[in-house]
């Protein structure tokens, strides 16, 4: 990778931070009216994509925002009044910006009138308004535009007569004699009558004034670039000899040109002016200071910190088995071991953790450009934006709630004209909001439309067959379809949500990272979706169960609760699976020594343990173990890494003796339901019937999923 | 002994290109993210030249220049200004400041390394 | 067939006429009677037998995951994977971790016995008269000290299609 092309990835990841901040900025303006603050930190945005741009030559990008910048300075001092409008205005345009960025990004074009509607529209709002001021701050017109025709070597006598403060600024004379001389060959006279006597003499004051021969080719316009920097703190008199000096002329002086300089440095260096009390300035600096670190880093520091919780454990377990006594100082160092990890563990965790504003910043342009398309007015509001969360989980979450945000202003927000009916505001609200609950994320999506209209996905449901035409369903079971695989009720498939990516998927993605998804629906009131999600997806609270000689982890946040059956609880559905009578409710299980395929568990199901756990769509199930082993919090390791993906497990970890234990998947295990049964019978032929039953073990298995 | 060069932009793209010109040329080299993030950086270590951008949060270039005017340390210190074309007005707000003088962004490496030049003994 | 290949410490070949051959160098270990061989740049390390934990609806073969310094690595058992029966494991048994297009697995054999270094013309292409299934995970064979020793093919004995394959089984 080149220079250029590293600088450019920075560029493309700040101009996305940017986009970012810019839009949820707008955004706020939106709804609670422009601020000052807001709008210098858009100008700066913009100013900043702006000038990354330029030094990479992105020229549709740069005219683009040179007019959206101009606005928005024009907004700042007030020349242009910042309505409603405007501020829409400006979310367009930064919606053209990001497409330019993007365009950049990829190479490719995006032809030229694009975003040429906006832009006219930014151009009239400058012109309309301030058509002066406009014009004025987009020309840096040239001072002087005599310029040397005709390239001959001219004489110039150049007139340098700096104002008293020109020091002010460290601008260095030196300098200056130096740059010109650059251009040619040059004689200086240095006129030193100003200068007072040694006591009157402020060493920070200028008082010398040169006079310059320059024989050059450069042109006048050159010279004046010199002094620009000091155009203000000097008078500068350029004029052209018209004659031409004889060659003899410059032989004059030339001694002036050497000491002039070291005349003047002197003054300069000897600073002796009382200056402000030391350690006034950079003492008091109020923001959080903050440091950028290489993500790659902080995993490597994530995993080793994985690893030595690991480790304390083994060492504990270790010397809890071992004969030696433990003394009163080993005990209290393996506790402060225990208590310093868990500490070390947290704050390693904290620096990934980022707010959730990042992805909801996202949502209320999806918001407005949605109802847009649907001819809908909703609005949304946004709360708990800086609750955080690791940053893998940040990332992963942008899909699945952009989705469902879409999926509640397309389905669940009505058309004005029908909520007036309603009796409600025309104008819909989707709210969208974050808060940490017992260790967990708690984000919902919640609308005040229509709420999900439980006949027309009954209809559906059984339209399409996912159900029985008798299936009698409870509310909630209902509601749930709409996570069903291929499920969509919007009448006319909208090309907002109708396009493949269905709730299905949504609650995949959710189920992937150990959350849950729940809906709260209440027809004509609106529809609450909640997800719940870990803090982390490097370290789970879990159960340790016994299964044969198995151990197992169970994530805590599935278990409702722990219960020994009693042998007239369970009965056997013919033709289908176990159920255990729970209070009433016939519930489902699941041998897990079946499943699984161990050796010798427990048969004795009253000798046994069942857990009863949830999946995300509220099915409980009943896990048949052999014993509770006790609460861990273990590290998550990946099984695909070095293997594959094993169903009903979600992965693995590595308990205090060193030993590898498997992740029980809650739902991959629901799924297996109904399967066992067929598996009991066919172990019991296998077992009749073969006598290596290794192979039929085999290939009984590949009718299990 | 190699000059020493702050630059303060709140883009971490200028940052970078910055940073990788100037090293290249030889200098040594301070970031600053902004204003307020500057003067803690800098502290009392004396620089050959200030680069700073005008528009930053927390603290812009104007109040850092001037709060630079009026440091014991860096009072005589060069300081560039980073601009772009449509601020004429910018660059005499940045003198007005105490600036020394301004480069005009976009620019090249070589504008770049002229200019500082030009302000540097 | 005569001996070719030689042991790294017993000195240089005595027919020695071609050297312009790359030499190449594998460890070898037995498995029951017969002696395989792997491409040393591709082991990582050998231990010694441990305990795994078996993972469910797997091949027989799969011995289970192991826990390599935080890593989790899945064991396979080399005489099963060439159907010669069960490894009946004893503290004796040895793993010897390889990587595999950026895996690294286990492959369980009954010990670890040389490191042999051969020049690449000496290896012999298996005969077509082998019909076992063991074949096509063979790269060739080679012959030191008269004993025949398998060159295998680890990428294929446990590519990652294989690896696919046992999801085809589930």
């Amino acid at each position: 990778m080149t220079d250029m092309d590293q600088f450019k990835r920075t560029y493309f990841e700040e101009c996305g931070e940017l986009l970012g901040d810019v839009e949820s900025t707008l955004s706020e303006m939106r709804d609670a009216g422009a601020t000052a603050d807001g709008l210098n930190a858009v100008f700066r945005g913009v100013h900043t994509i702006k000038g990354g741009g330029g030094a990479f030559g992105f020229e549709d990008l740069v005219t683009f925002a040179h007019g959206y910048e101009t606005l928005l300075d024009m907004l700042r001092d007030g020349r242009v009044d910042c309505t409603t409008e405007i501020v829409d205005l400006l979310l367009r345009a930064n919606d053209i910006v990001a497409g330019l960025v993007g365009a950049a990004e990829s190479g490719e074009s995006l032809g030229e009138d694009y975003g040429a509607d906006i832009k006219s529209k930014i151009e009239a709002a400058i012109s309309g308004d301030a058509p002066s001021d406009a014009a004025a701050s987009q020309v840096d017109v040239p001072q002087n535009a005599s310029s040397a025709d005709d390239g001959g070597i001219k004489t110039y006598i150049v007139e340098f007569i700096p104002n008293l403060d020109l020091l002010q600024n460290a601008s260095e004379p030196l300098l200056l004699i130096r740059q010109l001389g650059s251009l040619g060959e040059i004689v200086s006279e240095v006129i030193a009558d100003k200068v007072p006597s040694l006591d009157e003499l402020n060493p920070e004051e200028v008082f010398l004034t040169w006079r310059f021969i320059l024989k050059s080719d450069c042109s006048e316009e050159e010279i004046r670039e010199v002094f620009e920097f000091v155009e203000d703190d000097c008078v500068l008199k350029i004029s052209v000899d018209s004659e031409v000096v004889p060659e003899a002329a410059e032989d004059s002086e030339p001694e002036a040109v050497e000491s002039t300089p070291a005349a003047d440095v002197e003054p300069k260096v000897a600073q002796v002016k009382t200056a402000p009390p030391a350690g006034q300035a950079p003492t008091k600096a109020p923001a959080v200071s903050s440091m950028r670190v290489d993500l790659d880093k902080v995993d490597r520091m994530v995993n080793m910190v994985g690893e030595l919780v690991i480790t304390q454990a083994m060492i504990q377990e270790q010397l809890r088995n071992s004969t030696v006594e433990m003394s009163a100082e080993l005990e209290r160092g393996l506790e402060d071991l225990t208590h310093h990890t868990r500490e070390l563990q947290e704050s390693v965790m904290a620096i990934r953790a980022q707010p959730v504003k990042s992805v909801f910043a996202r949502m209320p342009r999806l918001v407005r450009e949605l109802s847009e398309t649907l001819e809908k007015e909703v609005k949304i509001v946004t709360s708990g934006e800086d609750t955080e969360v690791d940053k893998t989980v940040v990332e992963q979450l942008g899909d699945p709630l952009m989705h469902m945000i879409r999926n509640s202003v397309d389905h669940g927000i009505e058309m004005p004209d029908d909520r007036e009916a309603a009796g409600k505001p025309r104008e819909g609200t989707v709210h969208l909001s974050a808060e940490h609950r017992s260790g967990r994320i708690v984000i919902s999506i919640q609308d005040d439309g229509a709420g999900i209209n439980r006949e027309r996905v009954l209809g559906k449901a059984r339209e399409k067959g996912l159900i029985g035409k008798n299936d009698v369903l409870s509310d909630e079971e209902i509601d749930n379809l709409i996570f069903h695989p291929g499920f969509s009720t919007a009448q006319t498939v909208s090309n907002v949500s109708g396009r493949g990516v269905g709730m299905d998927v949504v609650k995949q993605n959710i189920r992937n990272m150990g959350g849950r998804i729940n809906i709260d629906n209440e027809p004509g009131q609106g529809t609450k979706f909640s997800l719940s999600l870990p803090l982390t997806l490097a370290v789970l609270d879990g159960m340790v169960i016994g299964v044969g000689e198995e151990i197992y982890i169970l994530p805590l946040t599935n278990i409702i609760e722990t219960l020994r059956p009693v042998e007239k609880d369970v009965n056997a559905l013919v033709g289908c699976f176990d159920v255990l009578s729970i209070r009433g409710e016939y519930v489902p299980i699941l041998y897990v020594r079946d499943v699984f395929g161990i050796k010798n568990a427990k048969q004795d199901i009253t000798k046994s343990l069942v857990v009863l756990v949830e999946t995300e769509d509220s099915k409980k199930i009943g896990l048949v173990v052999d014993e509770m082993l006790g609460q861990s919090q273990v590290v998550i390791k990946s099984l695909e890494a070095n293997y594959q993906a094993i169903h009903g497990v979600s992965g693995a970890t590595i308990l205090g003796s060193g030993r590898v234990a498997l992740i029980l998947d809650v739902i991959g295990l629901s799924d297996l339901i109904g399967s066992q049964s067929d598996q009991k019978n066919l172990e019991k032929l296998v077992v009749t019937k073969s006598k290596s039953n290794d192979d039929i073990v085999a290939e009984d298995r590949t009718q299990v999923v | 002994m190699s000059k020493k060069v702050m630059f303060v932009d709140d883009s971490k793209t200028i940052r970078e290109m910055l940073d990788f010109t100037l090293k290249g040329a030889g200098y040594e080299t301070l970031q600053g993210e902004d204003g307020v993030d500057a003067l803690q950086v800098l502290g009392d270590n004396k620089m050959d030249v200030i680069i700073t951008d005008l528009n930053m949060p927390n603290m812009d270039g104007i109040t850092l220049i001037k709060k630079l005017r009026e440091h014991p340390v860096h009072r005589s210190t060069p300081i560039l200004v980073l601009t772009t074309e449509s601020q004429t007005e910018k660059k005499m707000e940045g003198k007005q400041a105490g600036a020394t003088g301004w480069i005009v962004k976009p620019f090249t490496p070589d504008k770049l390394l002229a200019t500082i030049d030009r302000v540097i003994i | 067939m005569e001996s070719v290949a030689e042991k790294v410490e017993s000195g240089s070949s005595d027919d020695g006429e071609i050297h312009d051959s790359e030499t190449l160098q594998f460890i070898t270990f037995r498995v029951g009677e017969e002696e395989y061989g792997v491409d040393i740049m591709s082991v990582l390390e050998i231990k010694g037998w441990s305990e795994t934990t078996r993972l469910p609806n797997s091949p027989e073969y799969m011995k289970g995951v192991i826990n390599l310094r935080g890593v989790i690595v899945p064991i396979f058992d080399l005489r099963l994977r060439f159907s010669m029966g069960d490894t009946e494991v004893t503290k004796t048994h040895v793993v010897v971790i390889v990587s595999i297009e950026g895996r690294d697995v286990g492959i369980l054999v009954d010990a670890v016995s040389d490191i042999l270094t051969i020049y690449e013309h000496d290896i012999r292409p298996i005969p077509d008269v082998d019909e076992s299934s063991r074949s096509e995970f063979l790269k060739g064979l080679v012959t030191v000290n008269e004993r025949m020793v398998s060159l295998l093919d680890i990428e294929k004995l446990f590519h990652v299609g294989e690896l696919e394959n046992i999801e085809g089984i589930e």
